[in-house]
């Protein structure tokens, strides 16, 4: 990223805190229902953490929380330093919200969107029209600048978002699901973001229900489950935990299975069961350097392979291995096929 | 697996956006308040359906109750147009009112009212900047009343000064009332449920009142609630400032209303909206 040296341009200023989140023993309940229970959390800044968890585990009200939205009914919440409860304004003056259902306006046009925010930031009329100008150009929406909202694809209204959340640039940012409905395509362009928001200095924390998104995007990861954190680490030591993920190979000729069987099971040195495909097989594996070796050992013995794939554990079997059983929500396993 | 390194929209420019910026100084209460007014001028600007009611109910009422009444009720359509007419620009202006409500109520459930209450805004300017908007409709609503009176023969004695005094009189009270319709819609839970018990407040606000008829000739007991009914006096001090004859108490009594909605209601709004 390149840096101009136009005098209205500066670093991001020094935190006054050396910890960009800082939550103990934080309690939120709604009703009977405790949404977080006592949860703990240590955010460096400059990271991207990754908030990991079903539908209804207590994300979404983590985040509320932390962006000032909700009053935590126990526990210390500190951002940057500063109370969320007690000094709530000098948190919003450093946070920036992308909320689970896109955080803009939809009857007002992108370009409208972009000038309300930094508007409301404190540019002047000019400088905010300049300001969303630029942002429209550098998120791909300048065609549909004039546009409302409203007639946005779910990609086109996603970026909008992240761009409303930089139109002053926050020192941490909230992404709440950020590409929960989103097609491949545009899903990837959310991640590079993130990825370019976060070299660029801003502290991210992102929720999500895809183990495959955490691992791409956090440097560390916090599973959620019904209001408390069961896990924390970092994607590496999440997985290791879990086992790399699934084999599955695909014989050209299902008669060989059984030898296909007795190989892979050596090379893997784990157990290697035939799936109902009469062709595959399927193993969990916890290196993948071994499957090199297992596939190699098995063209050595003329067994002949059509497909293989090797897939990242799902959110279900991370719980599975968390918790002894699957998460509630069966909307979230996507199984991840490389 | 890879990722894709590259796509489209994502490239030089990028970088020369996201870069760190200084973060200007916080806009003041009256700036964030005026740019939530623009905000709500920009939504009628895009779907101006929603201006049917500031248009068609001046029209209808005004229009309306002239023919109707005015040969039976003071002898000519044109002598009980210029009794009316004020009434007619009060009770529009308070009907309209109920949008405020409605619309914070709809408002209040979208995703970007998450963003605009993490912003280090002040608090209440979502909800004041709505207010100037909706002055701006009730405005529009009283600009139509005055022009058709106008065309069809009213003459105000009191002359422009009076007209303008009344209208703003109008509006500062409209401006308290509404307060009290967006504590309801911080309250119900429905859009349609603040638009029906606003409604339901209204009708006998307006309708038991000196609008219509001189209150003479109703039942005491009518008489004692119209004499104490906050629209009766805002009729008389308008019809007072556009003939010319208002007196300090007629209007004294309409500004201290306003006031006393708006200290009642105001804080109750943004105590509600605080803590939801």
């Amino acid at each position: 990223m390149t840096t101009p040296s136009t005098a209205s341009w500066e670093a991001a200023p020094e935190p006054r805190s050396a910890i960009a989140i800082e939550a103990s023993g934080l309690v939120k309940a709604f009703g009977e229902t405790t949404a977080v229970d006592r949860v703990d959390l240590a955010v460096a800044p400059g990271m991207i953490y990754g908030l990991l968890g079903p539908n209804g585990a207590g994300k979404t009200t983590i985040i509320r929380v932390l962006a000032t939205l909700l009053r935590p009914d126990a526990g210390t919440v500190r951002v940057f330093g500063h109370d969320v409860v007690t000094e709530a304004d000098a948190v919003r003056g450093r946070v920036a919200l992308t909320g689970q259902y896109a955080s803009v306006d939809e009857d007002l046009t992108g370009q409208e969107n972009l000038v309300l925010l930094a508007r409301l930031l404190g540019l002047p009329w000019r400088q905010a029209r300049m300001r969303a100008g630029e942002l429209l150009a550098a998120f791909g929406l300048a065609e549909a600048a004039g546009r409302l909202v409203n007639t946005y694809s779910g990609g086109m209204r996603r970026r909008l978002d992240i761009a409303a959340s930089i139109v002053v640039t926050p020192h941490l940012m909230f992404l709440d699901e950020p590409t929960t409905g989103l097609d491949p395509r545009s899903r990837n362009q959310v991640w590079e973001l993130i990825r370019t928001l976060a070299a660029g200095g801003t502290t991210v924390l992102l929720t999500t229900q895809y183990l495959e998104e955490a691992d791409q995007l956090a440097d560390r990861i916090a599973v959620i489950d019904h209001g408390h954190l069961i896990a924390e680490g970092t994607p590496g030591q999440l997985k290791a935990s879990v086992g790399t993920g699934a084999l599955q190979v695909r014989l050209r000729d299902p008669h060989l299975r059984v030898q296909a069987q007795r190989v892979l099971s050596q090379a893997l040195e784990v157990a290697v069961q035939p799936a109902s495909d009469p062709a595959t097989l399927s193993a969990r594996v916890s290196d993948p350097q071994q499957v090199a070796l297992a596939l190699t050992e098995l063209s050595r013995a003329g067994v002949a392979v059509t497909t293989f794939a090797l897939g990242q554990p799902s959110l279900d079997e991370v719980f599975l291995a968390l918790t002894g059983r699957p998460a509630d929500d069966h909307a979230t396993s996507k199984e991840n096929a490389a | 697996m890879t990722t894709t390194s590259t796509t489209p929209a994502l490239d030089a420019p990028l970088g020369a956006a996201l870069a760190a910026r200084a973060r200007p100084p916080r806009p003041s209460a009256l700036a964030a308040s005026l740019t939530f007014a623009w905000r709500a001028l920009l939504k009628l600007k895009h779907v101006p359906e929603q201006l049917i009611d500031v248009i068609g109910l001046p029209i209808i009422f005004t229009l309306g109750f002239t023919y109707l009444f005015g040969g039976a009720l003071a002898g000519s359509t044109r002598a009980y147009l210029q009794f009316l007419l004020p009434g007619s620009l009060a009770m529009t202006v308070v009907l309209v009112t109920t949008y405020s409500g409605v619309t914070l109520n709809s408002d209040l459930t979208k995703g970007v009212f998450d963003r605009f209450r993490s912003l280090p805004i002040w608090r209440p300017a979502p909800i004041v900047g709505a207010l100037l908007g909706d002055v701006g409709r009730y405005l529009l609503a009283a600009t139509i009343v005055i022009a058709l009176g106008l065309v069809l023969g009213y003459r105000p004695d009191g002359g422009v000064v009076g007209v303008v005094a009344a209208v703003g009189l109008v509006l500062g009270f409209a401006f308290g009332l509404s307060w009290v319709w967006t504590t309801l819609g911080l309250v119900l839970r429905a859009p349609s449920a603040v638009n029906n018990l606003s409604l339901l407040v209204l009708f006998p606000l307006t309708l038991a009142s000196n609008i219509f008829v001189d209150p003479q000739t109703m039942p005491g007991w009518l008489q004692a609630f119209i004499d104490v009914n906050p629209v009766s006096h805002l009729v008389t001090a308008a019809r007072g400032l556009m003939a010319g004859t208002a007196t300090t108490g007629q209007v004294g009594w309409v500004l201290a209303a306003s006031a006393a909605l708006t200290a009642i209601f105001a804080p109750l709004t943004t105590h509600l909206y605080r803590n939801r």
